[in-house]
């Protein structure tokens, strides 16, 4: 079974997938690999890293030197196809026109969506982030535990290759032995601020990520994930040793051909593929999920891109993995008369406690790495080391004043130069041109940093999303419209980052480029800017205040899952993808056991 | 849209300069071009799913559209920032006004506030040149190009006179850099040695850990 069009889909499937990112790749592999028939819909073109991937293309040879413009809003060479916070012909709206109250829906229009570029940054939730109101009393507790999702997190980390390290800090697991991959060592920059952060009680540890800093382990763990499935062990060892170790040069948003990182269209989608229960229809934007006569779901009404035409397909089980916002979207649109106010609506959940990451950054220089001997800092095409959380402590004492904690991510180094390489320098060379410009862009060089801060935002009743009444997209689609708030502890959070990273750049002995903000609601960048969108179809323990189970399976149509972000009833500082794929994977198992026990 | 503005400032843009340089107006000082700025040079982009794999020049995707002589300026002003030096070539030698002219030509949102920056900007240090020397800026010596830069260098000291000038120079600069620094060229000149493949990542060699007091 293979990428297809419209015309060549079988009459009926196992399982349709509706999205082939982090969530949509999780689901079809698990299913096609213990065998069950797979249709994937996925609203944008065919996407294939090994032919794309622009891998040691310099930013010299790309457009405007590879700066980011509207149509490439991370840069010419990132890999997002038909993406952005805007996609043409496809737009969303926003309830109010207030500044601090627009909330960005990024979307990426290709196969492995979002995957293909993400940041590769893959943390565990912590036992304190399911439980987060009964630490504090603020937003929801999870219908599950730590205990629950941690044998997921270990698949997880096995399959797609995740390196780090294990210091076993507060609320920060560590994964089993001979789960993760080594960390690469840190950067100069990395090396310095791990020093100096101590004498501020910062702990500066390996961060996670999804790159092989060593080939996978291809003999022993395809066992490990597939027991008793010698067809699906077969097929994984073969795809895990198509994987190259990371060579240590080209950033990994640009993709990788040799599959050294992870992304849905080198890991998860190729061994779907070759164990031949799974197909990939690209171009296909679902609109609605149709239901038969005893109310379950049986298929998708999707509109073709390549001809504009209606199609239909049909399925036994329907999992929605279009993005937590985009599956809202779909069940609000899937209106009947037993569901007026959209599908697996009845509590009237579906849409409410959007969330995103809060972020905040601070840049800096710093004298010591300047005029450094010329070395080679590409590495793993990403930062090496961050900071967890780190004042549990304090916070339960009452000292600060904002609930949740974040994690501060590193951006240092000799990095690939780009426009804006040497631009700006003039408040440490005081406006020099010429010569004298030449000497201090190779002595400043390196020596500039930043500290980006990601937090968690409190779920509120201000920050959910609806149809727009008035407007569709080109496909004639009734659109989304967002409602966005922070509250108070998501801004007092981000100033308290601006002020760390202050504290930070001053004890590597550097200086801030710019002061944190005085007016913390300009520290805090907009609703939806980190990309790191949650909620709108949140699991709970019963169905009266949420729209799933604790398996990902709607309370109100039992062949309906949904295995995004949408179900995340709150969003820790970590970022939130490994998390989407472990529940994923825990709510494919169940459905799979659901269908052999012939309940749905 | 070739020629969209000659060298020789307009009489509009000619006003709006030296109403900027009535220092003793204190309500006009904060006259920024840039934040005037203007729509971009109407054009198609390279859209939102370019071929990522192909090597392009500017001017391969959108047309450029500085004239010769402001081209001329541009040579000549990049490498009054740029010029050549024991460890690396001179900007223009290695096309970065090319560069240049494809920002400012860019059909994106913020690049039309640049062409307007860098379009006035080049006729303002025109009129400039023959006001002080009586010579375009192309023909000065290199004495009379810096007597020039040196009052538009640096935006926090230049004088109220010089204020709208030295907000062109800090872009200018800036594209500059940007465009010389992603060179073959200006990559080695500033000591970038990756993009390539290494067996192992070894971290920072022993030197640099002794620099920085962590050997």
């Amino acid at each position: 079974m293979p990428l297809i069009t419209s015309s060549k889909t079988q009459p009926s499937y196992d399982v349709i997938v509706v999205g082939s990112g982090a969530a949509g790749g999780q689901t079809a592999y698990t299913c096609a690999m213990n065998g069950a028939k797979v249709l994937m819909l996925e609203a944008g073109r065919n996407y294939d890293p090994v032919k794309e991937t622009p891998m040691f293309q310099t930013n010299g040879t790309a457009p405007l030197r590879g700066e980011r413009t509207d149509e490439k809003p991370f840069g010419f060479y990132d890999s997002t196809v038909d993406g952005g916070w805007q996609v043409p012909g496809e737009p969303y709206t926003s309830a109010s026109s207030a500044p601090e109250r627009q909330f960005w829906w990024w979307r990426a229009r290709m196969l492995g969506g979002r995957t293909n570029h993400w940041g590769r940054i893959s943390l565990r939730n912590g036992p304190y982030d399911f439980k987060p109101y009964s630490r504090d009393g603020l937003g929801m507790d999870w219908p599950l535990n730590y205990e629950d999702v941690a044998p997921y997190y270990d698949k997880v980390e096995m399959l797609i290759g995740v390196y780090g390290g294990n210091e076993g800090l507060e609320n920060t697991p560590v994964s089993p032995p001979g789960v993760l991959l080594p960390p690469p060592r840190a950067r100069a920059g990395e090396r310095l601020a791990q020093a100096r952060a101590k004498q501020l009680g910062l702990p500066v540890i390996p961060i996670h990520r999804a790159v092989l800093s060593v080939a996978q382990d291809a003999a022993n763990i395809p066992a490990k994930l597939h027991p008793n499935n010698p067809k699906a062990q077969r097929v994984l060892a073969e795809a895990m040793r198509a994987r190259q170790a990371c060579f240590w040069a080209t950033a990994c948003g640009r993709g990788c051909a040799t599959k050294a990182n992870y992304q849905s269209t080198t890991v998860h989608l190729p061994p779907a593929l070759a164990s031949g229960n799974l197909d990939i229809l690209p171009n296909a934007m679902a609109r609605e999920i149709t239901l038969d006569a005893a109310g379950k779901a049986n298929g998708v009404i999707y509109i073709d891109k390549t001809t504009g035409a209606e199609g239909v397909v049909k399925g036994k089980v329907v999992v929605l993995a279009a993005s937590s916002a985009e599956s809202v979207r779909i069940l609000l649109n899937s209106k009947s008369a037993r569901f007026p106010n959209g599908l697996a609506n009845s509590s009237g959940k579906v849409g409410k406690y959007i969330m995103d990451t809060v972020g905040a950054s601070l840049n800096g220089q710093v004298p010591l790495l300047e005029s450094l001997p010329l070395h080679n800092e590409d590495g793993a095409g990403g930062a090496h080391v961050y900071v967890p959380w780190w004042l549990y402590q304090e916070q339960a004492a009452g000292k600060l004043d904002f609930a949740r904690g974040y994690h501060i991510e590193f951006g240092t180094g000799r990095q690939m130069p780009g426009a804006g390489t040497s631009s700006g320098l003039e408040w440490l060379t005081g406006g020099s041109y010429g010569r004298q410009f030449k000497e201090d862009a190779r002595r400043y060089y390196g020596s500039q940093l930043g500290f980006a801060g990601r937090g968690e935002m409190i779920p509120n009743d201000d920050s959910f999303c609806d149809l727009d009444p008035n407007v569709k997209d080109k496909w004639g689609i009734p659109v989304l419209r967002f409602h966005w708030q922070w509250s108070q502890h998501e801004i007092r959070q981000a100033a308290h980052m601006q002020k760390t990273f202050a504290g930070l750049i001053e004890a590597m002995g550097g200086k801030v480029r710019t002061p944190p903000q005085k007016d913390a609601t300009k520290a805090i960048e907009p609703g939806g800017k980190i990309i790191h969108e949650v909620g709108g179809t949140i699991m709970g323990a019963n169905a009266t205040n949420s729209v799933t189970n604790q398996w990902c399976q709607t309370w109100d149509v039992k062949n309906l899952f949904i295995s995004d972000g949408g179900p995340f009833v709150s969003n820790a500082d970590k970022n939130p993808t490994l998390t989407i794929m472990a529940l994923a994977w825990r709510s494919a198992d169940y459905m799979l056991e659901e269908m052999r026990k012939g309940n749905i | 849209m070739n020629n969209p503005s000659p060298n020789r400032l307009d009489r509009r843009t000619a006003i709006k300069w030296m109403l900027t340089a009535a220092a003793s107006m204190a309500a006009l000082e904060h006259i920024s071009l840039g934040a005037a700025g203007g729509p971009p040079v109407p054009a198609k982009g390279y859209g939102t799913d370019p071929d990522l794999l192909q090597a392009y020049k500017p001017g391969d995707v959108w047309p450029l559209t500085l004239n010769p002589a402001q081209l001329a300026m541009v040579v000549a002003l990049c490498d009054v920032i740029i010029p050549a030096d024991a460890k690396g070539p001179s900007a223009s030698s290695v096309g970065v006004h090319l560069f240049v002219d494809e920002w400012i030509s860019a059909p994106y949102d913020g690049h039309g506030a640049d062409r307007t920056t860098v379009v006035e900007g080049l006729a303002w240090l025109d009129t400039e040149s023959r006001r002080r020397f009586g010579n375009p800026f192309v023909n000065l010596i290199a004495s009379q190009k810096n007597a020039i830069c040196d009052d538009i260098c640096y935006v926090p000291k230049a004088k109220p006179e010089f204020a709208t000038a030295s907000q062109f120079f800090k872009k200018f600069r800036d594209l500059t850099a940007g465009g010389y620094y992603t060179t073959p060229e200006g990559m080695k000149d500033i000591g970038y040695v990756g993009n390539v493949p290494l067996a192992a990542f070894d971290g920072p060699p022993p030197e640099v850990l002794r620099k920085l007091g962590l050997a």
